[in-house]
């Protein structure tokens, strides 16, 4: 079972329920639950969308797009049915907070659902979940039956004239399924491949209706944010983003664990006094700050850092999922590197020739690298490659391969440096033979 | 459908296909939790399984076999009664997910996506799980086992093999 982690920086929003046995539909409702839902329904989509906007409340899944300005995207007409999708099917390496939300407060999901399906129109939700996560699934699914059985979903929601239906479904095993398009795909029962955009998933998304599609995480706070008041989580973040984010601190940490903290709070003083600082004493080498797609940054990058989507971004990385991965000085970050390329070489669903060739190419070149037989011009033909996947395909699956990539080369050169002339791994226990 | 009696399929599995093809929009949308659900009670994707999925959801059966290809967790031959899956992605890696792999491979004498001879247990190792911040983090079949060191790996193996002996098939 995950360990539930705690300290006094933390605001509990979000994680306020975890481990209070809210997955009990009783026990959620006495703990203030369904209230919010109830709220919306009488309320109506205008004032939902304008909360949503003032509570700066920004996509959890990564990009940060702000969820009230993605609602009002929706047309309000439409001759398909409107949908909404939860992308539970989280699998960016370092990041593991929707496993949290499932087990401890999955009726937040659904009464997030609700909430999403009222201020866009929409008569049904879905609730993808990974694969992998069976146990979370079959709890989602027990709370949806109960939240049937209370007449919280069905035909008249809360005893009103509002249809309401939440189904619930299972990946089997596809990192490229959380990008948004191949998400639809893969629930419309095909390959999970992205879809060209335009037109944008809010006017044509699943089964080809207006869609949309959220985090889970963003899903399971919104409840929260209509119980609280949109001033008022707006005002626990920083500037133009709202409320609190679940951190996943792992790697060399202390005090590994998913905490629950202020937008815009310093990075330096999560991995010290949140997580405890670098375990076993050692030195900090370097920091992967939100799930392993986003830019590594150095010790001295995070000095003064506030962990925001727009902090990091000025800081040339990204604000992500939120994993924040920790790594120490005795980490070789050629072989941090390669797993890294490896994961998406593994993971590119082949569609776009850039990202396919893309990643075999750099995982091949690092392979070969890591085990001493690189070369001085190696080194700049992975920037090459890397540079030239950038913005080059469907989806973002390929920049996400190609951004930490970079990263690592351009500020970690002297070590790809100590690796030439079959000079081996200062480091690594474990070096693969390049097969090339 | 009332395909019951010429079933692959378990009656409970066949009467919760029924149910999983009503349950969406569009027929199709059924096609995923299908394939890994039986795989589930199967243990792999047989061509027979292929065949009545396909016959279920009037899909060809290249149709289905293409979409299968595609997951990972999905496969075309048997694994062991126990898949044991080990993490080794970065946050895993970083606290000695490979040692903990190695340990496996050492206690059952197989390597990535081996099985075992007695068919008890396979291996392989397996991209991100989604239990980072409880690393080193492994997953046999469904069941996550987190924090592990290799010190922990010969108890796992053996509380399944318990299991194993207890009771037979899957």
């Amino acid at each position: 079972m995950p360990r539930l982690v705690s300290h006094p920086d933390e605001v509990k929003i979000v994680t306020r329920r975890f481990g209070m046995g809210a997955a009990e539909i009783d026990k959620y409702i006495e703990l203030g639950g369904y209230e919010s839902a109830k709220k919306c329904l009488a309320q109506g989509p205008e004032w939902i969308i304008t909360e949503m906007k003032a509570s700066n409340l920004r996509g959890r899944g990564g990009a940060g797009f702000p969820t009230g300005l993605k609602w009002s995207f929706v047309p309000k007409q439409s001759a398909k049915p409107k949908y909404v999708l939860v992308n539970g099917d989280e699998s960016e390496p370092g990041t593991c907070k929707d496993h949290l939300i499932f087990l401890h407060d999955p009726h937040a999901v659904i009464e997030g659902t609700i909430i999403a399906g009222l201020a866009i129109g929409a008569k049904t939700g879905f609730i993808y979940l990974r694969g992998e996560y069976r146990y979370l699934l079959e709890i989602m699914e027990k709370a949806v039956a109960d939240a049937y059985a209370k007449g919280f979903l069905g035909k008249n929601i809360f005893g009103s004239d509002t249809e309401f239906q939440v189904i619930t479904q299972t990946g089997a095993g596809a990192y490229e399924v959380g990008e948004e398009s191949a998400l639809m795909e893969s629930l419309e029962g095909k390959r999970g491949v992205p879809r060209i955009k335009p037109p944008f998933p809010a006017v044509v998304g699943l089964y080809g209706g207006p869609t949309v599609i959220n985090n889970a995480e963003t899903i399971a706070t919104v409840p929260h944010v209509i119980a609280m008041g949109a001033a008022a989580y707006a005002a626990v973040g920083s500037e133009r983003n709202g409320g609190t984010r679940l951190f996943g601190l792992s790697g060399h940490v202390a005090r590994p664990g998913v905490y629950e903290l202020p937008m815009g709070y310093n990075l330096k003083k999560m991995i010290y006094e949140v997580g405890g600082g670098v375990r076993g004493g050692r030195k900090l080498k370097a920091v992967v700050p939100g799930g392993s797609s986003t830019p590594v940054l150095l010790p001295e990058e995070i000095e003064n850092l506030g962990m925001d989507f727009d902090q990091v971004g000025k800081a040339g990385s990204m604000l992500g999922s939120g994993g924040v991965v920790v790594i120490d000085d005795q980490t070789c970050i050629v072989e941090f590197a390669l797993r890294t390329i490896s994961f998406y070489q593994h993971e590119s669903c082949g569609w776009c020739i850039p990202c396919r060739e893309g990643t075999d190419w750099l995982k091949k070149s690092l392979t070969r690298f890591h085990a001493g037989f690189g070369t001085e011009k190696d080194i700049d033909n992975i920037r090459y490659l890397a540079e030239n996947m950038m913005g080059r395909t469907f989806c973002p699956l390929g920049d996400a391969a190609a951004m930490p990539t970079l990263g690592f080369v351009k500020k970690f050169r002297k070590e790809f440096e100590d690796h030439l002339n079959g000079k081996p791994c200062p480091f690594a226990k474990h070096v693969e033979m390049a097969v090339v | 459908m009332s395909a019951e009696t010429m079933s692959v399929f378990s009656p409970q599995l066949s009467s919760r296909f029924d149910a999983l093809t009503e349950k969406y929009p569009v027929k199709r949308s059924a096609l995923v939790p299908m394939l890994l659900y039986a795989q589930d009670e199967i243990g792999y994707l047989s061509d027979a399984a292929i065949r009545e999925i396909a016959d279920r959801l009037s899909l060809t059966e290249l149709d289905v076999r293409n979409v299968a290809s595609y997951y990972s967790m999905l496969r075309f031959k048997p694994a062991g009664k126990f898949n044991v899956q080990v993490c080794t992605n970065i946050s895993c890696m970083l606290r000695g997910a490979y040692e903990v792999y190695e340990r496996f491979q050492h206690e059952l004498g197989i390597g990535h996506k081996g099985v075992t001879k007695d068919g008890v247990f396979s291996l392989e190792e397996v991209e991100c799980i989604g239990a980072c911040c409880w690393a080193p983090a492994i997953q046999v079949n469904y069941d996550f086992h987190d924090e592990l060191t290799p010190d922990h790996v010969p108890g796992i193996v053996a509380g399944y093999r318990g299991q194993a002996n207890g009771k037979a098939g899957r």
